[in-house]
């Protein structure tokens, strides 16, 4: 009797033991499932929006649906630029439909907002449209990954790359609240380190229609550079105008911090001829750059921005990782997306750190002239490579709680 | 004697239809949960009550409010300020929160219920701009990015409302009580004032009624219920942003109060319904980048086709066919 006991003790245990082994090397649901959120609608749907989704699918079906046998689904949202929707979505989509993994994310607060629900049910989210450096920052999770460019690239590219392109006065426009002062802040800081000099700014409210004694006065400070610290319409607002008053005709230039691809080809060439920023990706570098982003044309009509070639990279990163480590499980498949470095059209030798920053090369453009341009699509000169480890911050100067020694 | 034993059943009567359609909502608000996705349900009761409150102003006292996104924000950053920074329990952060909005409304009121119409709209307007531009301005509010990671807290101290369902019986008491008030506001002598004041205003005070504080008293009611809805929304989301602070969020209130049926007791709560669960359902699926579009067509087929919005159709249907 005791020997029955301890027998059926032992198989129970042996079954239990079996059944948790095969659930760690498992697919959760037999699916793997991935949520793709982003403003459709709105002021930044031509960066991310359906373009996105249709070049996540893209590398769904590329990776061929499946993965260790196993069907890959995605579902698309509109999170309307609102962080309650947004982050109500994703808890939905984890809570109800068993979503692994959250792909796009534009809106800086929205994207922090979810990052902190995926933190809590412990999925994974890979953000490639937003901006704000803090993402990485103070709000770093373990779970959250932040994929193509953020401000400090985008600051510290511009700023020092400009500079030693012979920029070295610059005056700023910059829009009034926290994420226009944290830019100017970190390209001034750039410009002063590499030799060049800060000459004056002017600060305009949020959302602005008239900027003709903005730009009048840029134009006064005899600055060899115009620095843009705004983003979105303020942005093409202050680019129309500073073509109406001839500011690139005149001889000076204009460095856009925050600026896609999308942008410059609904304004023309016409009217952002001469400007220079920092991009993630340009369809037209290298062979593998076109040839997918002609793909993604034949699909979509419009060539790819840096964020809809990021959201390829990234899912088809995540669908890697998922296929190494066998499994769906949140923290194998983190450590498998950091430890793998990234190699394809988007990226070369792209490493994810442990503050969730992805690292890799960005490149300093010039918007071309009209008279340069070969085709409706053909827009930047690549004028250099900033090298990764140069192109983000530091983790000696980061503020995430998952960094060593912090 | 006969009219008047049946005018008082009529009068129990109407009473009752009242009591029982609140009765029956409050049931379907307790099993809810268990049938749909709680959070989504948080959303539709926080939305409820911010229009409830809205329509309290429009419906009632006849003043159309350009403004109400403030006190949803107000209450939202000050009750999210509180638990994050102050450590204070949820209830004591919501007061807190519900009494900053009432400091507000009465400083908007004391200034906008000299105009009427849309001249009162305008000013409520400009004033909830003013704290727009300062909510991305001060340092508290984390600027664009918002307050984020404000915890549920535990409820006096020792009930943890971080599971949905616990969460969820609170929201749904606070709308309960935010209803209660209202409902009772608009069935006192104070009620029947204001729409007196509503129909007829030199008729009100030619009657002896000091109007402009009456006006106050519902402005600094109606925005101490909104700073409620704000406060508990930003319990329940977790965060705090310059969505709620927008004027598009203005907007919206009205939207949901026409859509179900300004005036009405009930109107508010199906209207919220009917935007919040557009809004979320439609953010999902082929109709995606088309919400707005979506919700413009049917704003404009409500004003076109059915102006007293849903319930006052149907109330409209049923005095007509059933009486």
């Amino acid at each position: 009797m005791k020997m029955l006991k301890k027998l059926m003790c032992s198989a129970v245990v042996s079954a239990m033991a079996a059944s948790t082994a095969a659930h760690a090397g498992s697919i959760s649901n037999d699916e793997v499932r991935i949520g793709y959120l982003a403003d459709m609608s709105g002021t930044y749907s031509a960066l991310a929006g359906p373009g996105g989704l249709e070049a996540a699918k893209m590398a769904i079906e590329d990776f061929g649906g499946k993965v260790n046998g196993k069907k890959i689904t995605i579902v698309g949202a509109d999170d309307q630029n609102k962080p309650d929707i947004g982050a109500n979505k994703v808890r939905q989509w984890i809570d109800v439909e068993n979503i692994d993994m959250v792909a796009g994310m534009v809106s800086s607060a929205v994207t922090i907002a979810v990052n902190k629900v995926v933190e809590a049910k412990d999925k994974i989210s890979i953000v490639s449209g937003s901006a704000s450096s803090s993402i990485t920052n103070q709000y770093c999770t373990a779970n959250s990954i932040h994929y193509v460019y953020d401000t400090y690239a985008l600051a510290h590219g511009t700023g020092e790359a400009v500079v030693q392109e012979g920029g070295d006065s610059w005056f700023f426009l910059t829009a009034d609240y926290a994420f226009g002062h944290a830019m100017e802040a970190d390209v001034t800081e750039v410009v002063k380190q590499s030799g060049g000099k800060v000459v004056g700014g002017v600060r305009h409210p949020l959302a602005t229609n008239d900027f003709s004694s903005f730009i009048l006065q840029a134009q006064a400070s005899g600055a060899k550079i115009v620095g843009l610290a705004n983003a979105g319409a303020d942005t093409t607002n202050s680019l129309k105008t500073a073509k109406e008053f001839g500011v690139v005709q005149a001889g000076q230039k204009i460095a856009g911090l925050l600026i896609f691809l999308t942008d410059v080809y609904s304004l023309g060439l016409e009217t952002t001829q001469g400007l220079q920023l920092t991009t993630g990706f340009y369809w037209d570098r290298t062979p593998e750059t076109r040839a997918w982003s002609k793909r993604y044309f034949e699909r979509t009509g419009a060539m790819p921005s840096m964020v809809q070639a990021g959201i390829y990279s990234s899912v088809n990163h995540y669908l890697n990782a998922v296929k190494s480590a066998g499994t769906d499980e949140t923290k194998a498949v983190m450590a498998e997306m950091k430890k793998t470095p990234i190699n394809d059209f988007f990226a070369q030798n792209g490493q994810i750190r442990e503050d969730g920053r992805m690292i890799h090369d960005m490149y300093l453009a010039e918007v071309k002239k009209p008279s340069e341009s070969k085709g409706d699509w053909d827009l930047y000169k690549i004028l250099r490579t900033i090298p990764a480890d140069k192109a983000f911050r530091p983790l000696s100067e980061s503020k995430c709680k998952l960094v060593a020694g912090r | 004697m006969t009219t008047q034993v049946l005018k008082n059943s009529a009068v129990e009567k109407g009473m009752s239809k009242t009591k029982m359609g609140f009765m029956l909502l409050l049931l379907i608000g307790l099993v809810a949960p268990y049938a749909i996705y709680p959070v989504f349900l948080m959303k539709v009761l926080c939305f409820a009550l911010f229009a409830c409150a809205f329509n309290l102003m429009l419906g009632y006292a006849g003043l159309l409010s350009f403004g109400h996104a403030a006190f949803l924000a107000t209450g939202g950053y000050i009750t999210g300020y509180a638990v994050m920074e102050m450590g204070v329990t949820p209830e004591i952060g919501i007061l807190i929160g519900v009494i900053a909005s009432a400091a507000m409304g009465f400083v908007f009121g004391k200034l906008a219920i000299r105009r009427q119409g849309i001249y009162f709209a305008m000013i409520t307007l400009a004033l909830a701009q003013l704290v727009f531009f300062l909510y991305v301005q001060a340092p508290f509010t984390g600027g664009e990015n918002g307050l984020q990671g404000i915890p549920r807290g535990n409820l006096f101290g020792v009930i943890s409302l971080k599971g949905n369902l616990p969460m969820y019986y609170f929201v749904l008491a606070i709308f309960v009580i935010g209803f209660t008030i209202i409902h009772r506001a608009i069935h006192s002598p104070f009620g029947q004032i204001l729409k007196a004041i509503r129909e007829n205003e030199p008729r009100a005070i030619s009657l002896g009624y000091d109007v402009d504080k009456y006006k106050l008293v519902a402005f600094v009611l109606s925005a101490a219920l909104a700073g409620l809805a704000g406060s508990t929304k930003s319990l329940v989301f977790q965060l705090a942003s310059l969505t709620d602070a927008n004027w598009h969020m203005s907007g919206e209130v009205i939207l949901m109060t026409l859509l179900g049926g300004v005036g009405t007791i009930f109107g508010p709560v199906v209207g919220a319904a009917t935007v919040v669960t557009l809004q979320n359902y439609l953010s999902q699926g082929p109709l995606s980048s088309w919400v707005p579009v979506i919700l413009g067509l049917i704003f404009v087929v409500c004003v076109l086709l059915f102006r007293s919005g849903i319930v006052g159709e149907i109330k409209k249907f049923t005095k007509k066919n059933f009486n």
